[in-house]
């Protein structure tokens, strides 16, 4: 087998057998991105030196009997708003285009303990802010599977990457359904974990209560490995939760006997695509035959989840973006009259259009005279999505939906009008809102050769019967 | 448009958000505001009476640590990422 073929734990094993080594695997993926991301352009930094240093190291490790994980030495892509000691971090944006943290993203450290090898950052939606990763200030990423199309996002080069075979896995971020969206677009496995069980210190804020970094991967068992490797108590994040439950791998079981099923009437009604509605039918149909109760159900509130979310995210963004003033680093406008022009220059210079829009309305819902209509609603409409997924959850142990209403717009379709490609959201964002974990995993493609997610969610701290219910439905369903 | 924002709305918005805007970006922050405030509206809807508003999903609890110091000395690399240092220091405008 081309070790290029290879799942991320299928490549470790065979590092581990001897058949192959993490310099060999590392110099072969590095030859890939030359090949073709000039293309794709999933990459805004590649660290083909720092890889291959990284490779030996680890190499020497694993035969000195000290690495014996089941990713020691596979080569990741990293999102470029995880901060990497010493390799540039641009979030995507102008405002980061020179900015070299000092310290390594706890996530990233975990999979560095774990014996990954860091290839490079990937480009993204300009601070996780989109949906297709065209606010870039580095370029589009292109679908690997079509290349007239997006990745989606804000994760679309990490998608992109694993799709385009450029790494063996990556890891992103999903504050709105940006982890599991471009699964779905690039035909890859995607999981956002249950809030707090990543530690995100070293993640550049977004929406900080909100953000989860996860997974995405070639197929579920390296999604579980790989999730089981991110996960940790973190003192560092004071939103972080000790979990006991982490071996995620234990999951990997081809069993759905009795697991209930809901399918929300509310994910399959208007604005659904006919074939994402007929593929995501089909899968259910793969797991009732494999012994699940599948049931229909009404979540209610669906149509609320999305102007909640853009209220509360827009919020947090225009607070944790205030950070970005032209002193401490990153871009600082050339000329200037004064402070606080400096700062208007530099953010206005430095921002995309995209993200100004979101600062605009976050710092407006948050403004005296406003606050009350507009904030604190959002999160009273929150807590009422939290409910009707207790509700739910108190019926079903997983509910099972599409990732996205379509499969992967064309370029250059979806800036015009924002709204539009918000709701593009509305089957990932209440899942953010509520905390729960979500996982993406293909299913089918479209009369387009354009592949198709299928989204499982379950209730907080349940990530291992989605694993399950995601492996069995591999084991017999369509893939793409 | 049931959302007019008006000129010293967007001017007070800027002077929040610390952005200088164009004339013509201006104009395009006013229908974008308005038009994504119009969508938010629909939240108005529904009746929120006596609901604890919640900022996070899991109980939030203070979280403490001893206050000890576990990282080194970074103000080289730190400053290394400055725009303009000197003498150890950030340089910014003069703020009087």
């Amino acid at each position: 087998m081309d070790i290029m073929d290879m799942t991320a734990l299928q490549l470790a094993a065979a590092i581990r057998e001897g058949k192959t080594t993490a310099v060999d695997a590392t110099e072969a993926v590095l030859a890939r991105i030359e090949e073709q991301d000039k293309t794709y352009n999933c990459y805004v930094t590649v660290d083909s030196d720092g890889a291959l240093a990284q490779a030996r190291a680890v190499q020497k490790k694993i035969e000195a009997g000290e690495l014996t994980g089941p990713l020691a030495g596979v080569p990741v892509a990293v999102k470029d708003n995880l901060c990497t000691e010493g390799l540039r971090t641009t979030c995507s944006s102008k405002i980061l285009h020179n900015f070299v943290p000092t310290y390594t993203a706890e996530a990233v450290k975990n999979l560095q303990k774990a014996g990954a090898v860091i290839l490079g950052k990937t480009n993204m939606d300009e601070f996780a802010m989109g949906s297709t990763t065209e606010t870039s200030a580095y370029g589009v990423t292109r679908n690997p599977r079509n290349t007239e199309h997006v990745p989606g996002g804000s994760s679309g080069g990490s998608a992109a990457a694993v799709a385009a075979k450029e790494c063996f896995y990556a890891i992103g971020s999903d504050t709105g359904g940006s982890i599991r969206q471009p699964a779905s677009y690039c035909g890859v496995v995607g999981m956002k974990p249950t809030y707090g069980t990543v530690s995100r210190y070293g993640l550049i804020a977004y929406g900080s209560s909100l953000d989860q970094i996860g997974p995405l991967t070639k197929d579920v068992a390296d999604c579980a490995a790989v999730l089981e490797a991110l996960s940790s108590h973190d003192m560092k994040d004071s939103t972080s939760i000790a979990r006991e439950d982490t071996d995620f791998t234990a999951a990997l079981t081809d069993d759905v006997k009795g697991l209930r099923i809901g399918i929300p009437n509310d994910y399959l009604g208007e604005g659904l695509d006919g074939e994402v509605r007929e593929a995501i039918l089909r899968a259910a149909d793969v797991l009732k035959e494999k012994g699940a109760v599948v049931e229909y159900f009404d979540l209610s509130l669906v149509e609320y989840a999305i102007p909640a979310y853009y209220t509360i995210a827009a919020a947090e963004a225009s607070s944790n973006l205030e950070r970005f003033d032209g002193v401490k680093y990153g871009y600082r406008t050339e000329e200037y009259a004064g402070l606080h022009n400096m700062y208007k220059k530099s953010r206005s210079e430095g921002f995309g259009e995209e993200v100004k829009r979101r600062i605009m309305l976050g710092s407006f819902v948050l403004s005296s005279g406003y606050y009350d209509a507009y904030y604190l609603k959002a999160l009273k409409v929150k807590a009422l999505i939290k409910k009707a997924f207790d509700e739910a959850f108190s019926k079903y142990d997983v509910i099972l939906g599409p990732a996205a209403p379509t499969t992967a717009p064309k370029l250059g379709e979806s800036l015009a009008d924002p709204i539009q490609m918000y709701l593009g959201d509305i089957y990932t964002i209440a899942v953010n809102l509520a905390g729960l974990p979500g996982i993406c995993l293909p299913c089918g493609l479209d009369s387009k050769g354009l592949p198709i997610g299928l989204q499982l969610i379950g209730d907080c701290f349940q990530e291992k019967k989605l694993i399950r219910a995601a492996y069995s439905y591999q084991q017999g369903g369509e893939l793409a | 448009m049931a959302n007019i924002i008006s000129d010293e709305t967007i001017e007070y918005v800027g002077i929040l958000a610390k952005l200088e805007l164009s004339d013509a970006e201006k104009e395009q922050a006013k229908a974008d505001m308005g038009r994504m405030l119009d969508y938010i509206d629909k939240l108005g809807e529904l009746d929120t009476d006596g609901v604890e508003p919640m900022s996070h999903v899991f109980s939030a609890e203070n979280v403490f640590r001893e206050d000890v110091v576990t990282n080194g000395d970074d103000r080289e690399r730190l400053l290394s990422n400055a725009p303009q240092e000197k003498d150890g220091m950030f340089v910014v405008p003069p703020t009087f």
